[in-house]
């Protein structure tokens, strides 16, 4: 009976292994959310673990007549992360690698389109034995204009 | 067994499970493959966005308080008429209802406090609560969040803030514990009501072209939808099945409505902070379209919220 339930322990600690990660990218976003201010994060949580040379996707909808900011955010020990702006044809309409990899773009749009933002880990170039991993998030927020214009 | 045996055996245990965690994160290391195979290199990033499959995909739906937002700017009224009842919290029992709902209450709830609906938003606020705790989704609205919702009533940013969070801990807690399927299920309630209030504000609002031009922007967003429910019903859920069965009848509607764009050319500002994308856009649509739009939208979500 003992054997039973050690093995039962040992299945329900393996199985939370996988996301361990995962749960730690979500205090990393909530932290990550700090680069996105003074916009207003859309509360629409992205996020997940990379490695150098993975990418990752995020399709979304961008209205007229709002001020948007794209923030991706890796950890600290995470190489630099390019992140490009595509519109639905996949033509690159900002790349964060002509502005030495800033972690946000601010931009309007004049009429609403579906954009998608395209996120690669960058290879460390120094041959190391470990390969670097770790949280990666995108962050959307907008600006309450009405308050600015208030304030 | 002895006490030393057993310290022995948790011993053990513990190098069982740290052995495998060392396993673990070790084939989470080597799975980037191009399309041949061999391990990812990078050379050109031009070629690597093609060569590479993105190992994660996210779709992002307009979150509630951005909907919201986006009819305030359209020039919408607040009419509390059109906001799903307190008193049918009590009545969802399935997850399907709780999780639709719990979208429906967000949105009514982000749609409240651009109108500075103080004490409504606090109400709305507690029945999400109510359908987060039923669903399991702990700590996602705790009393905590309730009171500084209360503490920063003549605050909008930090309303909308509090609002955004709550939305963040759902989803990031549904997705953090494999339960995907109900986080979308949430975010098509949330988009469902989203449109209803939109569809239902045309109905009274006077000067109504810059909410109709709003309501076909969804149409874009839509496809999102769409993605999002088919990417989580890969995994049959006869919950989502149902949903995208009426999703996919609001689509044969915003399918007659045409959407032209001319290509997107980024503008930069003096400062070049804020890039300007310059497109021009053409909507070519029927007034009986919107009309069977409303109806259509209206049947939908009487049948989600009853």
């Amino acid at each position: 009976m003992k054997k039973y339930f050690q093995f039962l322990l040992i299945l329900s600690a393996l199985s939370v292994i996988p996301f361990w990660g995962n749960a730690q990218c979500k205090n990393f976003a909530k932290k990550a959310k700090i680069d996105l201010l003074p916009f207003i994060h859309d509360g629409i949580y992205n996020a997940t673990v990379l490695s150098e040379g993975e990418t990752a996707e995020l399709y979304k909808t961008f209205y007229s007549g709002q001020q948007y900011r794209i923030a991706v955010v890796a950890e600290e020990t995470m190489p630099k992360v390019e992140f490009k702006v595509m519109d639905s044809k996949r033509k690159v309409l900002y790349s964060n690698k002509e502005k030495g990899f800033a972690k946000t773009w601010d931009f309007t749009l004049e009429s609403s389109q579906q954009l998608i933002i395209a996120i690669q880990v960058q290879t460390v170039e120094t041959l190391i034995d470990e390969i670097a991993k770790g949280c990666v998030t995108v962050l959307v927020g907008f600006m309450n204009e009405e308050d600015k214009i208030q304030k | 067994m002895s006490i030393q045996q057993l310290n022995f055996r948790n011993i053990q245990i513990a190098l069982f499970i740290g052995l495998a965690a060392i396993f673990f994160s070790c084939t989470n290391e080597n799975n980037v493959l191009n399309d041949d195979g061999k391990q990812g290199e990078t050379e050109d990033l031009e070629t690597d966005f093609k060569v590479f499959k993105a190992k994660q995909i996210f779709f992002a739906l307009p979150s509630p308080i951005e909907t919201a937002m986006i009819l305030k700017k359209a020039g919408a009224q607040y009419n509390e008429d059109f906001l799903n009842k307190l008193d049918n919290v009590n009545k969802y029992t399935t997850s399907k209802q709780m999780a639709l709902n719990l979208g429906v209450y967000s949105a009514d709830l982000s749609y409240a406090s651009l109108y500075d609906q103080n004490q409504t938003s606090i109400k709305y606020m507690a029945a999400s609560k109510k359908l987060a705790d039923k669903l399991g989704i702990l700590s996602a609205i705790d009393q905590s969040i309730i009171n500084r919702l209360e503490n920063n009533v003549n605050n909008r940013d930090s309303i909308m803030d509090i609002i955004s969070e709550t939305f963040m801990n759902s989803n990031s807690y549904l997705k953090d514990n494999q339960r995907t399927q109900i986080a979308a299920i949430i975010l098509a309630g949330g988009w469902i009501e989203g449109l209803y209030l939109s569809t239902q504000l045309v109905k009274t609002t006077k000067n109504n072209k810059d909410l109709i031009t709003r309501i076909i922007d969804q149409k874009l967003s839509l496809t999102t939808l769409i993605n999002m429910l088919e990417n989580e019903n890969k995994v049959p859920n006869e919950d989502i099945t149902s949903i995208l069965k009426d999703i996919n009848e609001i689509k044969l509607i915003f399918d007659q409505v045409k959407v032209n764009s001319s290509n997107i050319e980024p503008v930069g500002s003096k400062d070049d902070k804020v890039t300007k994308l310059s497109v021009k856009t053409e909507m070519i649509y029927k007034k009986e379209d919107i009309d069977r739009l409303i109806v259509k939208v209206e049947n939908f979500r009487t049948s989600v919220i009853k």
